[in-house]
C-alpha cells in the first residue's frame, strides 16, 4: 500500500472490523497471484461495505481485486499492481429465491454448492457446469467467464443471467437489468460483467432464471479412428433433430486425462472402464427426458454413430451420467493437475471447422515435441491442453512458438483464441489473451467509464485493461 | 431546413436517396407508438460507406441522427425526437451470407425479420426471435430494441441470437464487435449494444444464430370461464418446470375483437384463452402437450383443443399476431403497456389491472406474453380529448407502478424509448442512470445519434404528442 500501512489499516478495520482485515503474511499467501501478494485481504460482509472499501482504494490509489474461492485467479495477466485482496465470501447469501417463477437472487460470495442445494430442494438448478464446482463462488465463476459442458443445450451464463448489482472503481454501488426473466429496460451492463475478469465492478449480487432438473439422463460415448469422424458425428448430429445437452469430442490422450490419477483425486466418482480409450477420439452426449426420449437419442445416436464409421458406443446410466458430465466439468483443474506445466489454450471456430482447428494445433504441437490433449465442445469450443513433460527453458520456448502458430491458425480459420491457463513465469511470453483485437479501443473506452482510476485488477485482461 | 446540409447529403447519396418536404416527411415522423416527431430529413443508405458518410455529415452540421428499420417499434425508438436525420435501413435489405453448417447468417439491417427464417426454412433452419411484427420489422431494428415474441419464451429474446455486430459509431468509426465464433476475447461489447436502442451505434451489418425448426410442434387452445383460472394455470405450468415454447393469454375482452376480425376460431363466451406451444422431439412434444393439458384441466379448462394441422396451427397464431390490428378497429387510438411481473404474481396482476381501469373509466384488454410474465395491457381512448389522454397516462402509469411493486419492470420488449425514459427512475438509482448515461457519452460523446431516448429529462408527461393512430394497424407487439 502507497500509504502509511497502519493508518489504512485502520481506516479498512473501520469499515468491515478489525477482524476482517487481514494483514499477517502467512495468510496473505493465499491470495498470491502471479507471484504478486497484496498488503491486505480486506472481508466485506455487505455491498455497502464493498463500496467503502472500492471508495477508499480509489481515493488512496490502491489497486484491489475481488476474490472468490481463488480457485481461477491463474487466468488472465499479472497484475500490474495488488495493494487490496476483497474477499467477497461473507456475502453468500440467497438474497431472494422464487422457485415457482424460477428466479434466484444471491450474493456473489455463495458457493455454487450452496446455490445448488438451495435450488435441488425444488427440483431446479443453473446450469452453469462450471469447473472447481466444489469450491468456487458464484461471482468468481460469472467473472472468469468460465464456461461449462451444458452451454450445448442452455447456453451460457449471459443467456440467462437476469440482472446484477455491482461497484464500480468509484466505490459506487449500481445495478442493471432486473429480477424478470424478460426485461429490456436500460442498457445490459450486465453482459459486460461477465468474463471481464472483476476489471469494470466488483459483483456484489447477481440474478439468475433457473431451470427444472430434467427428469433422467443419458450419456453416449463413441469411439472414432480420427479427429474427423467424430467431428462429422458432432455436424450430423448438429442437423438432426436432436438437441442433447452436451456434446463433446475427446482427444485420445484427454481419455488418459480422465482416467488418470489426477481426475480420480478431483473426481472420485468413477467412470465405467473401457468406455474412453487412449489410442482413440470420442464424441460423446449427454441427453436428458422421459424414457421414451431417452430410447429415441440412444437409437438415433447409435445410427449416426454408424454412419460416421464408429469402432464402438456405450450408453451410460444413472450414476455413471453425473460421473461423466462431472469429468467434464472439471476438465480444466484435471488437466493442470495431470502436468508441471500444463498450458490451456481455448480455441473458438465456427463448429464445422472444429476438425481442421484440432488437427491443425495437434499437428504443431507434435512438431514441437510437446504432449497435448483435447476436449471440444460441440459448439465450437476446444479445450487444447498443452502437456510439457517438465517446466523449464526449453518447454517454455517449445510452447511459446507452438501456441504462436496455434494462435494464428485459429485466426485464419475465422476464429480466435486465448491462453487462459499457464505456468506464471511464461506469461511474458505466452500471448495470453490471443491476437490482437479490432474493437480494444472500444474496451478502453468501457474500461475507463467504470473504472476511471484503474484501481480494478489493474493488467490483468485484455491489452493489459 | 438547412440547405448546406441537403446540399452534402444529396452530394452523398443522389436526390432519390433523401426526402425532405414535410409531405414526404409525414410518414415517418410516427412508428407503433403514441409518439410522434418529424425529422429534418429522411436518407436510405444503400451501403456501410453511405452509413459512414452520413454519420460524418451529420457530425459536420452538429446534426441528431436516428436509425430506423421498419418503424414498427412501439416506444418511439426510431423517432427523431430533436429531428435531424433519420437513417431508413430498408434499402440495405440484403442477406449477406447463409452458413446452413455453422447455422449462421449475416445480414444487413434492413432485411425482414420474417424475410430471413423464410429464406432459410428449406434448411430446416429459422430465426427464432418472432416479434408479432416479424412481418415488416427488421432485423436492425430487432437488433436496436433487443426485440422478443411469443416463441422467446423458450428460445430467447434477440440478444440471445446475436453474434457479431458490424457498427457506425456516432463518431464515424466503423468497428467489428463480437465474432461469428463463440467467446471473444474482451468485454462483451455486442451484449451491450444490442438492446441499446440506437443510442451508441448505427449498425450496419448483424450476425446471427440459426436455430433448427422443431421435429414436432403442438398448439393448444385453453379455454376458462375465469381470468384467475388462466392466469392460475400458468404460474402451474411454470412450477411444474415445464416450458412451452409460447405461452399466450388472450382475454374475452380481446378475443372477442380478435374474432370479428381475424376470424381464427376464438371462443367469443369465454373469460380467456391460453394458447400454447409445445415443441421438440416427437416424443417429447407429445408428452408435453399432454402434461400442458392436464395442468390447463386441473384449472377447469372448459375444453383444451389441439390444433390438427399446421393450416388450424397458423390461423390460431394468426389471430394471436394481429390482435394489435384488431384492436386498432376499435378506437382511435389504444396504448400499450409492456411491463414485467414475476410469473407467480400473475393472478393478482391481472386483478389489479381491472381495478385500475374501472377506477380510471376504461376497459383494459389483455393480450400478452403469459408465459413469462410480459403484460400488453391495451388501453383504448380517444386522443382527440385531452382529458381522455391524460387519464390513459394516467391509468398506464398505475399499472406499471405496480408492476415494479411486484418485483417487475417496466418494458419487457418494447423498449423504454421516449415513452417510458420518465418512468425510469422508478427502476434505477440517480448512480444506476449515471453510471448508463456515462456508458452512452462514452460512445456518442456528442450525444447526436438518437437524443432524447431512455434517459428521463425533465419533461411532464403532458407534453407527449398524440394523435390518432391509422386504424389499419401493421400487427404488433
Amino acid at each position: 500500500m502507497n500509504m502509511a500501512s497502519t493508518a489504512a489499516s485502520s481506516r479498512l478495520a473501520d469499515i468491515v472490523g478489525a477482524s476482517h482485515v487481514v494483514t499477517n503474511p502467512a495468510e496473505l499467501a493465499a491470495f498470491e497471484i502471479d507471484g504478486f501478494k497484496p498488503s491486505a485481504v480486506v472481508q466485506p460482509a455487505s455491498t455497502e461495505q464493498v463500496a467503502e472499501v472500492v471508495k477508499f482504494a480509489a481515493a488512496e490509489k490502491l489497486a484491489l481485486i475481488p476474490t472468490g474461492a481463488r480457485t481461477k485467479l491463474a487466468i488472465g495477466l499479472p497484475p500490474r499492481r495488488y495493494d487490496l485482496a476483497l474477499d467477497m465470501t461473507r456475502l453468500d447469501r440467497v438474497v431472494a429465491y422464487d422457485p415457482g417463477d424460477l428466479t434466484l437472487s444471491v450474493e456473489a460470495g455463495i458457493p455454487l454448492r450452496k446455490l445448488a442445494a438451495a435450488l435441488a430442494e425444488h427440483r431446479q438448478f443453473l446450469p452453469l457446469a462450471a469447473p472447481y464446482f466444489n469450491q468456487a463462488t458464484i461471482g468468481g465463476t460469472i467473472a472468469s467467464g468460465v464456461d461449462g459442458p451444458l452451454r450445448q443445450l442452455y447456453g451460457t451464463a449471459r443467456d440467462y443471467l437476469l440482472g446484477m448489482e455491482f461497484v464500480t472503481g468509484e466505490g459506487v454501488v449500481c445495478k442493471s437489468g432486473g429480477r424478470v426473466v424478460k426485461n429490456v429496460t436500460g442498457y445490459d451492463i450486465h453482459k459486460l460483467m461477465i468474463g471481464a475478469l472483476g476489471t469494470l465492478g466488483v459483483i456484489t449480487r447477481i440474478n439468475f432464471k433457473t431451470f427444472p432438473m430434467p427428469a433422467a439422463s443419458r450419456a453416449f460415448v463413441a469411439a472414432f479412428e480420427n479427429a474427423e469422424r467424430a467431428c462429422d458425428m458432432r455436424n450430423r448430429v448438429a442437423q438432426s433433430p436432436l438437441a442433447p445437452m452436451t456434446t463433446e469430442i475427446l482427444s485420445p490422450r484427454a481419455a488418459a486425462v480422465f482416467a488418470g490419477a489426477a481426475a480420480a483425486r478431483i473426481e472420485p466418482h468413477p467412470l465405467p472402464a473401457g468406455v474412453l480409450s487412449n489410442a482413440r477420439w470420442a464424441f460423446t452426449a449427454g441427453f436428458a427426458g422421459t424414457d421414451n426420449v431417452l430410447d429415441r437419442y440412444e437409437s438415433a445416436l447409435r445410427q449416426i454413430a454408424e454412419q460416421c464409421g464408429a469402432l464402438e458406443a456405450t450408453i451410460l446410466r444413472e450414476e455413471h451420467v453425473s460421473a461423466a458430465l462431472a469429468r467434464k466439468r472439471e476438465f480444466v483443474p484435471i488437466a493442470l493437475a495431470s502436468s508441471p506445466a500444463a498450458t490451456i489454450m481455448k480455441l473458438s471456430v465456427l463448429p464445422a471447422r472444429m476438425a481442421e482447428a484440432l488437427v491443425s494445433a495437434a499437428k504443431t504441437a507434435e512438431a514441437a515435441g510437446l504432449q497435448w490433449a483435447a476436449m471440444a465442445r460441440g459448439v465450437g469450443v476446444i479445450y487444447f491442453v498443452i502437456l510439457p513433460e517438465e517446466r523449464n527453458e526449453d518447454s517454455k520456448l517449445r510452447v511459446v512458438r507452438a501456441s504462436n502458430q496455434i494462435l494464428a491458425a485459429c485466426s485464419t480459420l475465422g476464429g480466435h483464441a486465448t491462453i487462459p491457463w499457464c505456468p506464471t513465469e511464461w506469461k511474458d511470453e505466452l500471448k495470453v489473451w490471443g491476437l490482437a483485437r479490432a474493437d480494444f479501443a472500444q474496451m478502453q473506452k468501457t474500461k475507463t467509464v467504470f473504472d476511471p482510476g484503474g484501481i480494478l485488477c489493474r493488467g490483468r485482461f485484455v491489452g493489459g485493461l | 431546413m438547412d440547405s448546406k446540409l441537403l446540399h452534402d447529403l444529396k452530394k452523398l447519396l443522389g436526390t432519390d436517396e433523401i426526402l425532405h418536404r414535410p409531405e414526404e416527411l409525414l410518414l415517418y415522423e410516427y412508428d407503433g407508438s403514441v409518439e410522434i416527431a418529424r425529422p429534418t430529413c429522411v436518407v436510405f443508405p444503400r451501403t456501410t460507406a453511405d452509413v459512414v458518410a452520413i454519420v460524418q455529415i451529420a457530425n459536420r452540421h452538429h446534426t441528431p441522427i436516428v436509425g430506423r428499420g421498419a418503424g414498427t417499434g412501439l416506444s418511439g425508438g426510431a423517432l427523431a425526437r430533436h429531428g435531424g436525420i433519420l437513417v431508413v435501413f430498408s434499402r440495405m435489405n440484403k442477406i449477406l451470407e447463409i452458413d446452413v453448417e455453422n447455422q449462421r447468417a449475416t445480414v444487413q439491417p434492413g432485411v425482414v425479420n420474417a424475410d430471413l427464417s423464410v429464406a432459410v426454412a428449406p434448411t430446416g433452419l429459422h430465426f427464432a426471435p418472432d416479434p408479432s411484427s416479424q412481418k415488416a420489422s427488421t432485423i436492425g431494428g430487432n437488433v436496436s430494441e433487443n426485440s422478443g415474441g411469443p416463441h422467446t419464451l423458450a428460445y430467447g429474446v434477440t440478444t440471445n441470437h446475436v453474434l457479431s455486430l458490424k457498427v457506425v459509431l456516432p463518431t464515424g468509426e466503423l468497428v467489428q464487435l463480437g465474432s461469428p465464433a463463440l467467446d471473444s476475447p474482451g468485454y462483451d461489447l455486442p451484449g451491450l449494444f444490442v438492446g441499446s436502442e440506437g443510442t451508441l451505434a448505427l449498425v450496419t451489418e448483424v450476425t446471427v444464430k440459426l436455430t433448427r425448426l422443431p421435429e414436432a410442434v403442438k398448439t393448444l387452445l385453453a379455454i376458462f370461464d375465469t381470468v384467475d383460472d388462466a392466469t392460475e394455470t400458468v404460474v402451474d405450468i411454470t412450477a411444474r418446470g415445464i416450458t412451452p415454447a409460447a405461452c399466450e393469454m388472450l382475454d374475452g375482452w380481446t378475443l372477442r375483437a380478435v374474432e370479428s376480425y381475424v376470424h381464427a376460431g376464438f371462443p367469443i363466451d369465454c373469460a380467456a384463452v391460453l394458447l400454447l406451444e409445445v415443441d421438440g422431439l416427437r416424443e417429447a412434444a407429445e408428452q408435453h402437450a399432454e402434461d400442458v393439458a392436464e395442468v390447463c384441466r386441473a384449472h377447469h379448462a372448459r375444453e383444451v383443443r389441439v390444433a390438427r394441422d399446421a393450416q388450424e396451427r397458423d390461423l390460431l397464431w394468426k389471430g394471436r399476431k394481429n390482435a394489435f390490428g384488431a384492436v386498432g378497429r376499435l378506437s382511435p387510438t389504444y396504448y400499450v403497456q409492456d411491463g414485467v411481473i414475476p410469473r407467480t404474481k400473475l393472478p393478482a396482476t391481472l386483478r389489479r389491472i381491472n381495478e385500475i381501469g374501472t377506477k380510471y373509466g376504461f376497459e383494459i384488454g389483455n393480450i400478452f406474453h403469459a408465459g413469462d410474465g410480459n403484460l400488453h395491457p391495451i388501453i383504448l381512448f380517444d386522443a382527440r380529448e385531452e382529458s381522455q389522454f391524460r387519464r390513459a397516462v394516467a391509468t398506464a402509469d398505475e399499472i406499471i407502478q405496480f408492476c415494479i411493486e411486484m418485483g417487475g419492470s417496466i418494458t419487457g420488449e418494447h423498449g423504454v424509448g421516449m415513452e417510458k425514459d420518465r418512468l425510469m427512475p422508478l427502476l434505477f438509482t440517480p448512480a444506476d442512470l449515471d453510471l448508463m448515461s456515462r456508458v452512452r457519452d462514452a460512445f456518442n460523446p456528442a450525444g447526436l445519434l438518437n437524443p432524447g431516448k431512455i434517459f428521463p429529462t425533465t419533461k411532464g408527461c403532458g407534453e407527449i404528442h398524440v394523435r390518432p393512430l391509422p386504424v389499419a394497424g401493421a400487427s404488433r407487439a
